[in-house]
């Protein structure tokens, strides 16, 4: 079980990498949003400072929602998500495994990206630091809560819209908690470890329910 | 082993494809679907395969280890071949062999038979139809599953290839495999059944509306 755990890990890592495979797109958007941002808002840097961590997490959030809605409907379009669900391999793991390899080539670029991106907000290196962690943490759960929008954007046929409609308010918790244990690192009376510990709670149970309810939406389209 | 199905019924939205449907195919046999298109002929292989779910009756594999449940012991050949046309024949099959597990022939060797020996690098996106139907009857054989699903198995394939695709599938049902075939080719498939969808359709095709 394992062995094909692992299979479609690596195949999905390999289409998203390959030319055309999408997995250098949510940089690129990420880096535009960071990018503009100074110039919209000006030069002012103490308010660069104050408010950067929660750029860089708006930034994060919608650029990890990118190539979403292709994660199960490629495979629904061309027959494979059939030949996938008569497998050993539940579905729930299915579907883990390929959050886990749409996190990998989308939501790791991000956290990697993040520490150079900062700099250009002015964040301070305590900030910085939080905020790397903060996405570490908080990118897999906007991935694997995202994987009940992919479902049902197979099932229905619609493409991304659903995924904005019923991924977003999902994740809006993992951006309060994220954002505020970032910026504990700028002083204040809440340890980071309060939000953080919270935030690592939403992930934990997003890579738990994520996968089951994604599972759940593709076997409706079965009845 | 057996494949016993019982009084089975399929309705897509108000009509009542087929009623009544009841067949049971022994092992080392092969069963032939024929019938007019729309008679339900897909969506009986779909729902043989556990894709779909029957609006009645029972199905179950004798000698499986779960009868009942017997989507793993099964090979599911759709109109879609389930290729990624960015990667290549080989590692399309490579994986499709570690997913399915319970592997049989090599990735190679089920390349070689279903003759796409030499094109194994090549990315699927630039083979022929008929070479990536070929691709698709080569995942029958690198695991191993005692029931075939095929659905118009022989789309696209040329009459040299629909023969060695024909002595494969003899080849299943001679080792005591069991097919189902949806088509409208004369396929031989050796000691076969046959059954036409058309004469299983009910004498009213429309189901009752329930509000009205």
């Amino acid at each position: 079980m394992s062995r094909a755990f692992l299979a479609l890990l690596a195949r999905d890592l390999r289409l998203a990498l390959r030319a055309g495979g999408g997995a250098g797109l949510g940089v690129v958007f990420f880096l535009a949003v960071v990018v503009v941002t100074p110039f919209a808002i000006g030069p002012d840097l103490a308010l660069l400072a104050r408010i950067g961590p929660a750029i860089l997490w708006i930034g994060a959030l919608l650029a990890s929602l990118i190539g979403l809605d292709r994660l199960f409907s490629a495979d629904a379009e061309d027959g494979a998500l059939d030949v996938l669900a008569m497998g050993a391999l539940p579905l729930e793991l299915v579907a883990a495994a390929k959050g886990l390899a749409h996190w990998i080539a989308t939501g790791l670029p991000l956290v990697v990206a993040a520490p150079m991106l900062a700099l250009l907000l002015n964040l301070a290196p305590a900030s910085i630091g939080a905020l790397t962690l903060t996405l570490l943490v908080g990118t897999p759960a906007i991935t694997f809560l995202g994987l009940i929008g992919a479902a049902f954007a197979a099932v229905f046929r619609r493409g991304g819209l659903l995924v904005a409609v019923l991924v977003m308010p999902l994740t809006i918790p993992v951006l309060i908690f994220a954002v505020a244990a970032t910026s504990t690192a700028l002083g204040g009376t809440v340890p980071f470890g309060t939000p953080f510990r919270i935030l690592l709670g939403l992930s934990l149970a997003a890579m738990v329910l994520g996968p089951i309810a994604a599972a759940a939406a593709l076997r409706v389209a079965r009845d | 082993m057996r494949l016993v199905v019982e009084n089975l019924a399929c309705r897509r939205g108000v009509r009542m494809l087929f009623a009544g449907l009841g067949f049971t195919l022994e092992a080392g046999r092969a069963l032939i679907v024929t019938g007019p298109n729309g008679t339900g002929k897909s969506s009986l292989l779909r729902i043989l395969a556990g894709l779909a779910r029957p609006e009645a009756g029972l199905l179950r594999l004798e000698g499986a280890p779960e009868p009942e449940d017997f989507t793993e012991e099964t090979h599911y050949l759709g109109h879609l071949d389930a290729h990624k046309g960015a990667l290549s024949a080989q590692e399309n099959l490579a994986f499709w062999r570690a997913m399915l597990g319970r592997p049989a022939l090599s990735v190679g060797e089920a390349m070689e038979a279903v003759g796409l020996g030499g094109l194994e690098r090549l990315p699927v996106a630039v083979l022929s139809a008929g070479q990536k139907r070929r691709l698709a009857l080569a995942r029958l054989l690198v695991a191993q599953r005692p029931l075939w699903l095929l659905d118009e198995p022989t789309t696209a394939l040329d009459t040299a290839a629909q023969a060695r695709f024909a002595e494969l599938a003899r080849a299943h049902v001679a080792a005591g495999g069991l097919i189902v075939a949806a088509t409208h080719a004369p396929l031989d498939f050796g000691p076969s059944d046959g059954l036409d969808l058309g004469a299983w359709r009910p004498a009213r095709p429309v189901a009752e509306r329930i509000d009205a």
